[in-house]
C-alpha cells in the first residue's frame, strides 16, 4: 500500500514553514479567520451528555411535521431525559416500510387501509388511534367543475371527472394519497389522462402546484389553514364523513428485530396518550388560525386492535 | 387627465415582497442571535468543515501519488475518480442509509440519523472532488518534473512535497471545490441525518422544511445566511490561495 504522505499534504497547503513563524497562531488574516470559523463551529455544537439517552425512532408523516406539531412534541418528550426520540417525517408509505424492516420503533401514520394490512400481516404489536382532523377538497375560485356547495364528496369527485378540470395528486403512497384513491374508487371514475397530475411530493408542494395551475386538490385542513394566505384556492367541498383523517400510533412488533427499542417505544406511546400531550395537541396553533388543527380521540383511542 | 398610466409602475408581486421580507428576517435572525438558527449554522459549519478536512487528508496525498506513479489501469482509476466527482448526493445518501440501517451491514455503528453518519456521507461526496482535481493539477505540471527532482537526489516523499508546492494554487482550488460540494448539498444529509430538530438539522435541510411548510420568508432568510456562510469560508480560502500566488 502507498505510505500516506501527510507531511506533504500539510506543506502543499502552504503550512510548511510554520516552524519558522514566531507563534503557533498561523499568520495571515485569512487563515486566522478560517481557524476562528472552525473553532466557533466546534463550540456551537451541543454538549455531549454524560450518558447518552436511549434512542427511539419514530417514523411519521409530513403533515404532522409541517404544522410544527412534531417538533413541539419531540422536544417535550426529550426533556424528560430518559429517552431521545428521533422523528423521521417521511410519509405513511415509507413509515410503514421502515416498520416492516424493523428500522423504526414506533409509527404515527394516517392511512387506515394500509394500517389494517400492516396489523393483519403481524408487523404491528398494537395500534391506537391518537387524533384526527379532516380532509377538504380545494379548488380554484372560479370553480370550473361547479363543485362548490356539493358537500357529498363522492358527487364532488364525479363532477371533477366529468369536467375538463385538472386534479393534482400526491402520488406518493402517503396517507393523503391513499385517501384520495379510495374516494376515486367510491366515485367510480378518475380524471382523464392529462388531467390527473401526480407530483410525488409533500402536501405543501402539491397544493402549490394546484394553486399555480388553477386545479383541484385534496388536502388536510391543517395544511390548508397553514398555507391559506399564499393560495388562491378555496375550499369547495368539506364535511363529508368519508373525509375524516385519523392518525394512529403503531408499536412495531419486537419480533421483527432484536434492535427494536421496546421500552422506549412504549414510553413514547404512553407519553403521546397522556393528558398533558392531549392538551398540547388540541391547542396547537389555535391562536394563529382561530380554529383547532388536530382533535384528540376522547375515548382513549378506541381504535386499538 | 392622467399622463402616466399605473401600468408603467412596477407591481408589487408576491415574489418581490417575499425577498425583501427574507432579507430583513435574515438580518434580524443573525443580529438578534436567534439560538436555533445559530445552532443550525454551527452544525452546518462543523459537518462541512469536518468532512472537507478529512476529504483533503485522503484526497490530496492519494491524488498526488496517483498522478505521478505509473501503474496498471491508471487511466481506469482516474476515470472512476472523475465519475465520483459527479456523484449525485441523493444517491450517496441513499447508499449510505442502506448501509447504516439497523439491519444493514454497518448497522452496529448506529450512525443513522446522527451527525457522524452525515459526515461519513459528505466525505464520500467530497473526496473524489478533491482527489480528481489534485490528480489533474499535478498532471498539469511539467511531465518530467517529478523525474528531474528524483534524479537530483530527492527521496519520493521530498519530490512529492515539491510537486504539491508547485501546484499549490490548484490544490487550494481543489479544497474550495470540495467544500463547495458539501455545503450546497441537501440529498445526503437529509436522508442520512433525518433533519431532526436540534440534532441533525442543517441549513439546507431546514430550507427544504420551511419551504414545505410554507414559510417562504424564513426559507429565503436561511438561504441568504447559507450563501453568506459559504461566501465567508470561500473568501478566507481564496485569500490564502491568492496570497501564495505572489
Amino acid at each position: 500500500m502507498f505510505p500516506i504522505p501527510w507531511k506533504h499534504a500539510w506543506k502543499g497547503l502552504g503550512f510548511g514553514d510554520m516552524h519558522k513563524r514566531k507563534g503557533i497562531v498561523p499568520s495571515g488574516k485569512a487563515t486566522r479567520l478560517l481557524c476562528m470559523l472552525f473553532v466557533s463551529g466546534l463550540l456551537s455544537l451541543p454538549e455531549p451528555e454524560a450518558k447518552s439517552p436511549d434512542t427511539v425512532i419514530l417514523a411519521t408523516t409530513t403533515s404532522v411535521q409541517d404544522t410544527g406539531l412534531l417538533d413541539v412534541l419531540a422536544e417535550r418528550f426529550n426533556k424528560k431525559g430518559e429517552y431521545r426520540v428521533k422523528p423521521i417525517a417521511v410519509g405513511s408509505g415509507q413509515a410503514m416500510q421502515l416498520g416492516r424492516r424493523g428500522e423504526a420503533d414506533i409509527l404515527l401514520v394516517h392511512s387506515p387501509e394500509d394500517e389494517d394490512a400492516f396489523m393483519k400481516e403481524g408487523f404491528g404489536l398494537k395500534r391506537t388511534r391518537l387524533m384526527h382532523n379532516e380532509f377538504v377538497l380545494a379548488g380554484p375560485p372560479n370553480d370550473p367543475a361547479k363543485v362548490k356547495g356539493q358537500n357529498n364528496i363522492t358527487e364532488a369527485f364525479k363532477k371533477i371527472c366529468l369536467s375538463k378540470a385538472v386534479f393534482v395528486s400526491r402520488g406518493d403512497n402517503s396517507g393523503t394519497h391513499k385517501m384520495e384513491l379510495s374516494l376515486w374508487k367510491v366515485a367510480g371514475c378518475k380524471p382523464a389522462a392529462g388531467l390527473y397530475w401526480e407530483t410525488g411530493q409533500g402536501m405543501g408542494q402539491t397544493v402549490r402546484v394546484a394553486d399555480e395551475r388553477s386545479a383541484y386538490c385534496l388536502l388536510d385542513r391543517a395544511t390548508f389553514l397553514t398555507l391559506r394566505k399564499m393560495l388562491r384556492l378555496v375550499i369547495v367541498s368539506e364535511g363529508d364523513a368519508r373525509l375524516k383523517n385519523y392518525y394512529s400510533l403503531i408499536l412495531v412488533n419486537p419480533r421483527l428485530s432484536r434492535k427494536i427499542n421496546v421500552s422506549g417505544a412504549q414510553a413514547f406511546h404512553d407519553f403521546m396518550l397522556s393528558g398533558e400531550v392531549k392538551e398540547l395537541i388540541n391547542t396547537h396553533r389555535n391562536d394563529a388560525f382561530g380554529q383547532q388543527l388536530f382533535f384528540t380521540e376522547t375515548d382513549g383511542g378506541n381504535g386499538s386492535h | 387627465m392622467r399622463l402616466v398610466s399605473n401600468c408603467f409602475l412596477p407591481k408589487r408581486t408576491a415574489g418581490m415582497g417575499l425577498i425583501e421580507e427574507g432579507i430583513m428576517k435574515g438580518m434580524r435572525l443573525i443580529l438578534a442571535g436567534d439560538g436555533e438558527v445559530f445552532s443550525i449554522l454551527g452544525l452546518t459549519l462543523f459537518v462541512c468543515v469536518a468532512s472537507t478536512t478529512i476529504a483533503v487528508c485522503i484526497g490530496v496525498p492519494f491524488g498526488a501519488l496517483i498522478a505521478v506513479k505509473k501503474f496498471p489501469f491508471k487511466k481506469m482509476l482516474i476515470t472512476v475518480i472523475n465519475t465520483g466527482m459527479g456523484l449525485p448526493p441523493v444517491v450517496v445518501g441513499l447508499a449510505v442509509s442502506l448501509m447504516l440501517f439497523r439491519n444493514g451491514p454497518l448497522g452496529a455503528l448506529e450512525w443513522l440519523y446522527t451527525v457522524k453518519g452525515m459526515i461519513l456521507a459528505q466525505i464520500i461526496i467530497a473526496t473524489p472532488v478533491v482527489m480528481g482535481l489534485t490528480v489533474a493539477s499535478l498532471q498539469g505540471l511539467e511531465i518530467k518534473l517529478y523525474r528531474q527532482i528524483l534524479s537530483l537526489g530527492a527521496s519520493q516523499t521530498q519530490a512529492l512535497y515539491l510537486m504539491l508546492k508547485e501546484a499549490r494554487l490548484s490544490i487550494l482550488a481543489a479544497v474550495i471545490a470540495g467544500f463547495g460540494s458539501v455545503i450546497s448539498e441537501v440529498g445526503a444529509v437529509m436522508m442520512v441525518g433525518g433533519n431532526i430538530k436540534g440534532q441533525t438539522r442543517v441549513l439546507t435541510t431546514d430550507i427544504v422544511l420551511q419551504t414545505q411548510a410554507g414559510n417562504f420568508s424564513m426559507a429565503i432568510a436561511l438561504g441568504l445566511i447559507l450563501l453568506t456562510l459559504s461566501f465567508s469560508v470561500n473568501l478566507a480560502l481564496t485569500f490564502i490561495q491568492q496570497s501564495r500566488a505572489n
